[in-house]
């Protein structure tokens, strides 16, 4: 257990959430969900679509402030966020995106982080003349951009071939190896929880709540596929006993 | 370009001939008019009118858009503003031009302040209506975003609200233009001693209208070069972004 009085440390207690479903009736998304990660820690959320991933990050981002329960974030409470969608403003150019969200960047940060996401040549461009693969480093660059103290990830890299996403993995866990940072991941993708996460939460499906936490040594380190093959054996059977 | 020039070459043939039917004193030729402005402009009175019907465009023009958008994008952002600003707007949207315009002159007097109020308050409406819809439009998950990377309010509104306002305020502008300068017409006709509509209402009691055409055509060319030059390279400006469709 990281010591108490751990600054960078997010405890999220939700203990019920639910929609106003149009048909009148609720809709009950999320339920008694307890999660909390260390300082500098990289937790991945994986669940079944629909079951409520976003509409946690949501609250712990603070947008959604509809709910019973409590979330304490890391002090000063500074926040990156990639949304699920790259939500860049299309009216401006990459790099004003990332500067109107990071106005106390310095050029060296910026220059240094758009070369790590090899985004130096599309810097003057306007979203609308981005690819995919690129709004979404985009996007990771202005969440990087403000130095947060909490990071939440929206399946960052979902709809990317998989060469493309798995360079864009390397990329990320290369920015928290260099500037640790408390960050939560949504993803569908277990070999992806596995290579960037300390610790994976897995979800039920909603009413949401976590079925089983998997703690990861070493992170972020090439596995043999035996190594990978024993990761996933332990994770099936975790799940298996709830 | 070739055919706009046909297109107004033969205006001016079918004028000249409707000018040959009808008779000099119910239409005038091209010619007539054309020695009239050069006369007018000469005396400095063509100048004049047209620089205080333009002065008088320029500020109810600015007043309706600035009221009537923050009064539409308030609207458009608050459910509770929205229910009561919505009789109001009904209201003033139905209220004919020429009600407007002599209540004011009623309950003001003849003045400049009346005469301008009544033309803001015609255009009003229609900006705050037109803006409220694109308030309405606005994008949720930018507003997520502004709010989560906590852009002070200047940021948000210069870089993420008003970008996408643009198009609503331009359709707004661009409308709204167009009436303004027909209502302060109006206006100068009913209660103001000078101006292109004063000058028009003289002549119309004179029943001279060579005048008549003289300043409307002057006034019309000098709204066709504002709208040129001033309003569709701003539209341009503002749209540089997106993708040029092909
Ligand atoms: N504003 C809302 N109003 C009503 N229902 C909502 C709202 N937002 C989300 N929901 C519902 O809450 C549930 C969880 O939605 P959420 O977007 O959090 O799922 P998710 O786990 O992120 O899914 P995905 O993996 O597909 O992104 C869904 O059933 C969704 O329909
Ligand atoms: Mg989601």
């Amino acid at each position: 257990m990281p010591p108490a009085g751990d600054l960078g440390r997010l405890e999220v207690d939700v203990k019920h959430k639910s929609f106003a479903a149009a048909s009148g009736g609720k809709l009950h998304v999320l339920q008694g969900l307890v999660l909390s990660l260390g300082g500098g820690e990289v937790g991945a959320l994986v669940g079944p679509s629909g079951c409520g991933k976003t509409t946690l990050l949501r609250i712990i981002a603070g947008l959604d402030r509809d709910y019973e329960g409590s979330i304490g974030l890391p002090d000063h409470g500074r926040l990156g966020v990639v949304f699920q969608e790259p939500r860049l403003l299309p009216w401006r150019t990459l790099e004003q995106n990332v500067r109107l969200a990071a106005p106390e960047a310095s050029d060296a940060t910026l220059i240094a982080l758009f070369r790590a996401l090899g985004l130096e040549a599309h810097r003057h461009l306007f979203p609308g003349e981005l690819s995919l693969g690129l709004a979404r480093r985009a996007a990771l660059a202005r969440a990087f951009a403000i130095e947060p103290d909490l990071l939440l990830l929206d399946e960052p890299f979902v709809s990317l071939d998989d060469a493309l996403a798995a360079r864009l993995r390397d990329e990320l866990a290369e920015l928290v190896t260099r500037r640790p940072v408390t960050t939560l991941l949504v993803t569908h993708n277990v070999d992806e929880a596995i290579g960037l996460a300390n610790r994976l939460f897995f979800l039920s499906d909603s009413p949401t709540r976590v079925v089983a936490e998997v703690p990861i040594a070493r992170p972020r380190e090439r596995r043999t596929p035996e190594e990978l093959a024993a990761l996933r054996a332990e994770i099936a059977r975790k799940l298996g006993q709830t | 370009m070739a055919v706009r020039i046909v297109s107004f070459a033969l205006l001016i043939a079918a004028w000249s001939v409707g000018s040959q039917l009808a008779g000099q004193r119910m239409l005038p030729d091209p010619q007539a008019v054309a020695l009239m402005m050069f006369e007018e402009a000469r005396s400095g009175a063509l100048a004049f009118n047209l620089g205080a019907t333009l002065a008088r465009v320029a500020v109810a023009f600015v007043l309706a858009m600035v009221v009537g958008s923050i009064i539409g994008l308030v609207m458009g952002r608050y459910r509770i503003a929205d229910r009561f600003g919505d009789p109001w707007l009904v209201v003033l949207l139905n209220l004919p031009a020429l009600v407007i315009i002599v209540l004011a002159y009623v309950w003001a007097g003849l003045t400049e302040t009346a005469a301008i109020a009544a033309v803001a308050l015609n255009k009003l409406p229609i900006a705050a209506v037109t803006v409220r819809e694109g308030a309405r439009a606005l994008d949720r998950g930018l507003d997520d975003m502004a709010q989560v990377f906590r852009m002070s309010a200047w940021t948000r509104m210069r870089h993420v609200v008003l970008p996408q306002l643009a198009p609503y305020l331009a359709a707004a502008a661009r409308s709204g233009l167009s009436l303004v300068w027909k209502i302060v017409l109006i206006v100068e006709l009913l209660g103001r001693p000078n101006g292109v509509g004063f000058e028009i209402g003289v002549a119309f009691q004179l029943f001279d209208v060579t005048k008549i055409l003289t300043y409307a055509l002057a006034f019309t060319a000098v709204m066709l070069v504002i709208e040129t030059f001033v309003v569709q390279p701003l539209e341009r400006h503002a749209s540089r972004w997106r993708p040029r469709t092909a």
